[in-house]
């Protein structure tokens, strides 16, 4: 076959049709290995990267519902927190065996996004943002004034039973960090399959089409129902993670200030694209370490002066800042 | 013969001011029924009253038999009934084969499914892709709908409602803002849809109106002035005074 008739058969972009085919690519791939490398190269630093896993699958559950639906919250710490806390009290109580008390911190969390998403699902973005900021604010209290059950702002200590019933969770992360990578290996399997499915795509319509969705016969309340519920039960896992990990719960991993560094790492990281959420938790989280490191007070300073910058001149986040580089290079070839 | 669609003494007041005032109208089956009037004369109301984009003051809607004035806008959908929109409301960020396959997969009732992909819904990439071709739109199919011309946004607008397979199709202004040619061009694909079809539309330009309308209703003020066939329409005294007068003026 010559090169010419080779190029008239191969699909070209003219005559393949383009839907989101849920495939892996390869730089995928590459986000994948690097904290199995992590593991290995940067023992010291496994309890850091468990807890970015972490808040990075706390931040895809907002995505979830703000990247794809288009719904803002302010108060999506609530579900963290109620995850955590159950996680938590299941342990205290002497129901120790993580995976399965990982579940019932899915369900819990579940079922409170589900009573909470009939109250979202209603009304415009700013009646959204007091809605979820009141919830959250609600839930805290709850927490700080029923401390004879969650030890308030003194926190919640337990031991978590040992991982499949061999492993410990050891001081160096061991443990932790793996579970952890595990877990949210899984939850991601799950969630970036729902995102290239039609249902993902009628999220998608929703964000981008919210008034035309009716007129196509979507039913847009029950869809952004089952995804808030979705998203709840995913932060309820990161939330339970976070606990069984770290064998406590601070009352502030349901607090507003939570609700907020969540957002600026998922709009650090990149909105509606999947892995914004990791990359902004991971950006967030080594700075915060790093910066606190130098200098312990003003670090946020400069977390604030990032957000702004990516905001005004990157939008999309880092990821969407890299997305726009990357066709300015290949249209200029 | 029952109506596809009719209403009874439909109103719709925002205040003292009527937008729609005792509305009673039929559209039979098959129809193609234009809905003429000088602007505010209350055509878009009446269509988000069809649809349930509005809830109306007074008066009732009928699909056939049934009384659909408390449906929510998505069931009327599921039941037959799709629109158009006068100013363009598709999905910017979606490319044009993923707007229309998910209108289909709404239809389908496979909009909800999580667990295949969209690229598996093979039936349903299928059908766009043709839908796509007899619009023209083809090359487009891959474009985000936000980096298309104004003329082939119309057109999508079109295609989505199609996407649903109306037996009512409400069109408001489909021809709205592109060039003469290719407003002739959009009618003729309007026109080529199956006769059991019934069509509803809001027109300004007259021509479009009296070559593709088989009756037209005059709506003044949010009234009904008249109704009939085009001839009568065109010999009628007080559509001239109202209406035609003030169009050959303008």
């Amino acid at each position: 076959m010559t090169a010419a008739a080779r190029a008239s058969v191969a699909p070209t972009a003219a005559t393949v049709s383009r839907l989101p085919d849920g495939r892996w690519r390869a730089l995928e791939i590459a986000f994948w290995l690097l904290p199995v490398a992590a593991f290995f190269v940067l023992p010291d630093y496994r309890v850091l990267g468990s807890q970015i896993l972490i808040a990075g699958l706390f931040a895809v559950s907002l995505d979830l519902i703000l990247g794809y639906a288009g719904i803002v919250s302010l108060g999506h710490a609530a579900f963290f927190g109620i995850g955590a806390y159950a996680a938590g009290l299941l342990a205290k109580n002497g129901f120790n065996e993580p995976i399965s008390g990982l579940l019932v911190a899915a369900a819990v969390a579940a079922l409170a996004g589900y009573l909470v998403s009939f109250l979202v699902v209603r009304g415009s973005d700013l009646t959204r943002l007091m809605v979820t900021l009141g919830i959250g604010l609600m839930a805290w209290e709850a927490a700080n004034k029923a401390a004879f059950v969650t030890g308030g702002v003194d926190g919640l200590s337990f031991t978590a039973g040992k991982l499949l019933g061999t492993w410990g969770f050891d001081l160096g992360g061991r443990t932790a960090f793996l579970y952890a990578l595990a877990v949210v290996f899984v939850v991601l399997l799950i969630v970036r399959r729902l995102v290239s499915s039609p249902f993902g795509l009628s999220l998608r319509g929703i964000r981008e089409g919210g008034k035309r969705m009716p007129a196509i016969g979507a039913p847009v309340g029950k869809r952004l129902r089952t995804i808030f519920t979705v998203a709840a039960a995913v932060a309820g896992i990161a939330g339970a993670l976070l606990a069984q990990t770290t064998q406590f719960v601070g009352i502030d991993s349901l607090g507003f200030p939570r609700s907020a560094e969540l957002l600026i790492m998922l709009v650090l990281g990149g909105t509606g694209r999947l892995y914004g959420g990791f990359v902004g938790a991971a950006v967030f989280m080594i700075a915060q370490d790093y910066l606190s490191g130098i200098d312990p007070v003003y670090w946020e300073f400069w977390i604030g002066f990032f957000l702004v910058v990516i905001v005004l001149f990157a939008r999309g986040g880092v990821l969407g800042g890299l997305d726009s580089l990357r066709e300015r290079l290949v249209s200029r070839q | 013969m029952t109506p596809a669609l009719r209403t009874q003494s439909l109103s719709k007041e925002w205040g003292s001011f009527k937008a729609n005032n005792d509305v009673t109208l039929a559209f039979a089956p098959g129809a193609r029924h234009a809905l003429i009037g000088p602007n505010g004369a209350g055509k878009t109301t009446f269509i988000n009253l069809l649809t349930g984009a509005l809830l109306p003051t007074a008066g009732e809607v009928f699909l056939g038999d049934e009384n659909i004035t408390a449906l929510p806008q998505d069931a009327r959908v599921k039941r037959g009934m799709t629109r158009t929109f006068q100013i363009n409301t598709l999905f910017p960020g979606l490319t044009v084969l993923e707007s229309v396959v998910l209108a289909i997969c709404e239809r389908e009732g496979r909009a909800g499914v999580w667990h295949r992909t969209v690229a598996q819904q093979r039936a349903a990439a299928d059908e766009a892709g043709a839908l796509l071709e007899s619009l023209h739109l083809t090359a487009e199919r891959n474009a985000t709908t936000r980096s298309l011309a104004y003329g082939k946004q119309r057109l999508i607008e079109i295609a989505l409602a199609l996407a649903t397979r109306p037996r009512i199709l409400l069109l408001d202004e489909p021809a709205a803002g592109i060039p003469a040619g290719e407003s002739a061009e959009l009618f003729g694909v309007i026109a080529a849809l199956p006769r059991e079809v019934t069509i509803v539309f809001i027109e300004h330009d007259m021509d479009l109106v009296f070559r593709f309308a088989e009756r037209i209703t005059v709506l003044v003020a949010g009234r009904v002035l008249i109704e009939g066939t085009p001839a009568e329409i065109a010999a009628d005294k007080r559509v001239k005074e109202v209406y035609l007068g003030e169009a050959e003026r303008g």
